[in-house]
């Protein structure tokens, strides 16, 4: 998908050992396949279905999304400050679209 | 929402003091919303609108039409040369002999100086410039100009709001000034304010206009709606916009 459709924020720097926060928000409609258009034709469900963070290629996050998640779902988590290196994310879609972001980190 | 963060009972929009939010006795529509929807306005990270502003930005650059040129091209960067725009519209413009707003110019400058399509009114692109130019107003206090030829306008627009209309012989000013905080059914009945738009509305999924707004509202009185863009909108976007005059704008707002 086009740029500007996921946004991350990740600290730039933080001391080893820290407990940091890092929020994710991807813009979706998330549709649940029970809605209707005003012709009457279903809209399909449409959603993402799966959500991944990597830290320096660990699996460090992993969640699975159902409908009933609202459109451009947002998720915060925490984690430890382990070393500097690159938070990579992962979001999966019905279609098989995968949107991907990343954010570097520095750890002092 | 998985894990939106409540804002904390001191903290506004945009780190704004509560008192920024009314003017005498002018309210914001923000004032109405839970605290979890104001906390959605609060954070630009989390606020849905900075989707469309991200893409009126890349919009803003992007050469376009046959004159090869971008609005940056001449307009450089918009936190300087957009400032405070929003804050003056809708105005009157002598060579509509009306009221223009803020969708109105950027399809008229597209038309003219990138010599591209205009946008459809309430499209994705349009909502998205326009969010990203009301964005530079964020702040500065409406003050549109009433008087001189924007007067009879001004006039039309306003004999719109006090009238009942529809099935349900419905006003604006019986919703929006003598029902003002009164519940209907799940809304809390604001002001109906436009210093927010365009904005993200939750019950939409989506942004949009003060003229889809204004449909809506006339929809809710089982009135028939006019146009997005037609004359009796644009006079009523002036009359209201008054109406809420010295409010700072807040594009893009995020309302229920
Ligand atoms: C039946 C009651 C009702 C009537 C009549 C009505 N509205 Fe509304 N209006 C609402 C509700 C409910 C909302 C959504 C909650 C809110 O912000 O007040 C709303 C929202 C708005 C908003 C958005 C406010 C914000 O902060 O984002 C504007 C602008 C508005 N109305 C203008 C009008 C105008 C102009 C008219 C007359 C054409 C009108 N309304 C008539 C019920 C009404
Ligand atoms: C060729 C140069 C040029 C380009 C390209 C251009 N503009 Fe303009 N724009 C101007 C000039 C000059 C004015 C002031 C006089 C006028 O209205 O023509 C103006 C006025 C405006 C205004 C009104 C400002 C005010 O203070 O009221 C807005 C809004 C605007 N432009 C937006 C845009 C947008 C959005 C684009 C891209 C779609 C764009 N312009 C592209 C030259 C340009």
């Amino acid at each position: 998908m086009a740029d500007g459709i996921t946004r991350v924020a990740v600290p730039e720097t933080a001391a080893k050992g820290e407990i940091i926060e890092i929020k994710a928000l991807a813009s979706h409609p998330m549709d649940n396949g029970f809605m209707f258009r005003d012709n009457g034709t279903r809209i399909p469900r449409w959603i993402i279905h799966r959500f991944e963070v990597d830290y320096n290629d660990e699996l460090i996050f992993a969640a699975d999304w159902h409908v009933a998640i609202s459109a451009n779902p947002y998720i915060s988590f925490h984690t430890i400050a382990t070393e500097s290196g690159t938070i990579n994310f992962r979001w999966f879609d019905d279609n098989g679209d995968i949107y991907t972001e990343s954010a570097k980190i520095t750890v002092v | 929402m998985l894990a939106a963060p409540l804002a904390p009972a001191a903290t506004f929009a945009q780190g704004w003091a509560a008192e920024r939010y009314q003017v005498e006795d002018r309210k914001s529509g923000y004032l109405y919303l839970g605290d979890q929807t104001q906390a959605l306005q609060d954070d630009d990270f989390l606020n849905h609108a900075f989707f469309a502003v991200e893409r009126g930005a890349e919009l803003w650059s992007a050469v376009d039409g046959a004159a090869g040129v971008s609005c940056a091209s001449c307009h450089g960067d918009a936190a300087e040369s957009m400032r405070g725009v929003t804050a003056r519209l809708p105005r009157y413009d002598s060579e509509r002999d009306g009221i223009i707003n803020l969708e109105l110019l950027i399809n008229r400058e597209r038309e003219r100086k990138l010599k591209a399509e205009p946008y459809a009114y309430e499209s994705e692109d349009l909502l998205a410039l326009t969010a990203f130019l009301a964005f530079q107003s964020r702040g500065i206090p409406s003050e549109v100009e009433i008087g001189g030829a924007a007067a009879p306008f001004f006039e039309k627009g306003r004999e719109h709001y006090f009238p009942r209309r529809g099935q349900l012989d419905l006003s604006c000013t019986q919703c929006h000034d003598e029902r003002d905080g009164m519940m209907l059914r799940g809304d809390r009945m604001s002001q109906g304010q436009t210093n927010g738009f365009p904005f993200y509305r939750l019950s939409w999924h989506s942004m949009g206009s003060t003229h889809r707004m204004f449909a809506w509202c006339n929809n809710a009185m089982r009135a028939e709606p006019y146009a997005p863009a037609s004359e009796e909108y644009l006079n009523l976007e002036l009359y209201v916009a008054w109406r809420g005059r010295g409010l700072p704008i807040e594009a893009p707002a995020v309302r229920r």
